[in-house]
């Protein structure tokens, strides 16, 4: 299995995105490259375990998190601020695989799942490929990253499910793009459907309460077609076909 | 001053007292990439039964104060893969002392995946774990009943000739019991102790956290219980003990031997830290510098 590193890195920004959501900047000497899809293990001062966090973005000895407050862990990392320091292990899990096949991707974020394809959108924009991207939220409120995506050329089409911003539905109530392969990443009733209706080859990132992160407690495992996999290290990006829903 | 951490168990020299605790770091070989495992003093492997298992379903974990619950329920790839595959891959790798952790349901069970495992070179020392709380019908069930310890005790003691060390439950009201049941019926060596039962709900949702309902507490809240367990079963025992439970630092690792433990193991704290047994080994000496100790076995059993 890959080598994993512990690494303290310094808080540069963390700052509110929405009403529950944070965009923590980090930064730190020896901090090993991250793939988009891939996550971190997020030291929370005080609490026994640490967090999974998807990168959201990453640069040379840099990462960017996008994190919603849900419980007490994610409340305490709200309120640190910068110049203090977190650990994190890093790099984890198999990330998304820009080499799918086909020149047209189609990236479907539900909430927070839009953090992670952002940076994969970066990788396949710069391998040369064409990028559309569909983003679902419950309400214009909990909106995030649309400027972002329009910064990289890309103009989203939004989906909230009040109708409160854009077209009102779920994602897969959006007009599909053209496609030769989509990724995937939200909640599992999003990425079920997601999977069903769209043709060609898929990935999605799914989620579990973990121990290590790192695979070697078996807390984290379900069962795939391919057998019993550890979401943490045989994934957390698998393919549509691997998920017994 | 150079310091000594070696240690013995079972007739088996360690470089070092501090080992992985099973179930808390794999087969070893999910980590090997990330440092180098010569540095532990042994290594012991996720819980294998017979058959492969896939174990409970998800959450497995629960996170609390000082610990966590798990119910992963011993998922494993039988024992047939552990000697065929995983050892041998580890044996390359990795010198020190492997313990197999072996688990099952029924004696007969027990017996036949230690008669297996007692046929693989690689395998130093088999521990029978006879107190995992995740499994109905078995584990545990032999872990808190004298007789039922003793009896799967001496079933696995007449086809191993590897040393045999019962890993115990704590969940009895008199651990010194079972422990002399085991020693009796033949065990070399007790490791104590496994996770207590527990359980969390979401109280938002009015439902168990885990999927299983329940599951082992581990970690530092059970530290100070450990302690006691070791040091009333080293006091009453002849045969060595291994201390386990919510070990975190070089300090508690001495308090354990202190205790009575002659090595010990480290669970929970790889799950936050899987550097934690190599950065515990490194740190042992500078403490017993500062304790004034010179030889980390002159320690054991102490108090
Ligand atoms: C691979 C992966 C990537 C993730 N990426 C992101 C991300 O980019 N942004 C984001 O906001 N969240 C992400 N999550 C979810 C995030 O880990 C949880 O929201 C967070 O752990 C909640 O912690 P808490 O202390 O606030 O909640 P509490 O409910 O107090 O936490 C209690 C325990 O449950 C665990 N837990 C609770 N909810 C989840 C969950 N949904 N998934 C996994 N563990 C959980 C916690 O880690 C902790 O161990 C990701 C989860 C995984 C598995
Ligand atoms: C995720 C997890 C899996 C475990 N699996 C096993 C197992 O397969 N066999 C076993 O004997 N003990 C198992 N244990 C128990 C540990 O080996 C150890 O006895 C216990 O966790 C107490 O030590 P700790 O507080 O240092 O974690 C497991 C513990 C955890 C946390
Ligand atoms: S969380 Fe430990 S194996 Fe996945």
């Amino acid at each position: 299995m890959p080598s994993i590193t512990k690494i303290r890195l310094e808080i540069i920004s963390n700052l509110p995105v929405t009403h529950n959501c944070f965009r923590l900047e980090l930064a730190g000497e020896g901090l090993p490259a991250v793939a988009p899809g891939q996550f971190v293990q997020l030291e929370v001062p005080g609490k026994f375990l640490r967090r999974p966090i998807s990168v959201h973005d990453a640069s040379s000895e840099r990462i960017v998190l996008i994190y919603k407050t849900v419980g007490e862990g994610t409340k305490i990392l709200s309120q640190m601020t910068p110049r203090q320091s977190l650990e994190v292990l890093a790099p984890l899990g198999r990330g998304f695989d820009p080499g799918m096949s086909g020149k047209r991707a189609l990236l479907i974020g539900g909430g927070l799942g839009s953090a992670p394809l952002y940076s994969l959108a970066k990788t396949l924009l710069a391998a040369g490929k064409q990028v559309e991207v569909i983003l679902g939220f419950n309400t214009a409120a909990d909106l995030v990253l649309l400027d972002e995506y329009r910064a990289l050329g890309i103009e989203p089409a939004v989906v909230t499910l009040d109708g409160s911003y854009g077209i009102k539905g779920v994602v897969t109530d959006a007009p599909i793009p053209e496609h030769d392969c989509f990724y995937t990443c939200g909640p599992l009733p999003m990425m079920r459907a997601v999977c069903r209706q769209l043709e060609g080859p898929g990935e999605l990132s799914m989620e579990e309460r973990m121990g290590c992160g790192a695979g070697f407690c078996y807390g984290c495992t379900i069962q795939t077609a391919g057998g019993p996999a550890r979401v943490c290290a045989d994934g957390p990006v698998f393919k549509k076909e691997d998920i017994l829903w | 001053m150079v310091r000594d951490l070696s240690t013995e168990f079972c007739g088996i020299g360690l470089k070092n007292p501090v080992i992985p605790a099973s179930g808390t770091f794999g087969f070893g070989l999910e980590l090997a990439d990330s440092f180098d495992l010569n540095i532990l003093g042994g290594i012991s492997l996720k819980g294998t039964t017979l058959e492969p298992r896939f174990g409970n379903p998800t959450p497995r974990i629960a996170e609390c104060e000082a610990g966590l619950l798990n119910s992963v329920g011993l998922q494993n790839p039988g024992v047939l893969a552990l000697v065929n595959e995983k050892v041998p891959a580890l044996r390359k790798l990795y010198g020190g002392c492997i313990i197999a952790n072996v688990s099952g349901f029924a004696v007969d069970e027990y017996r036949e995946c230690c008669r297996i495992a007692d046929g693989c070179e690689g395998i130093d020392i088999i521990e029978l774990n006879i107190s995992c709380p995740n499994v109905h019908g078995g584990g545990m069930a032999f872990g808190t009943d004298a007789r039922a310890a003793a009896e799967v005790t001496a079933a696995v003691r007449s086809v191993t000739h590897k040393p045999l060390v019962v890993k115990l439950s704590p969940n009895v009201s008199d651990i010194v019991a079972i422990a002399r049941a085991c020693e009796d019926a033949g065990a070399d060596g007790l490791c104590l102790v496994n996770t207590f039962l527990g359980m969390r709900i979401d109280i938002k949702t009015r439902k168990p956290i885990l999927a299983n309902r329940t599951g082992g507490l581990s970690g530092p809240a059970i530290f100070p219980v450990a302690v006691r367990m070791v040091n009333q079963v080293a006091h009453a025992c002849k045969v060595p003990v291994m201390g386990c439970g919510g070990v975190a630092t070089a300090e508690n690792v001495i308090e354990m031997m202190m205790a009575g433990a002659s090595a010990v193991q480290v669970g929970s704290e790889n799950l936050r830290n899987p550097f934690a047994c190599k950065e515990i080994v490194e740190a042992l000496p500078g403490v017993m510098e500062q304790l004034g100790i010179e030889k980390l076995s002159d320690i054991i059993g102490c108090v």
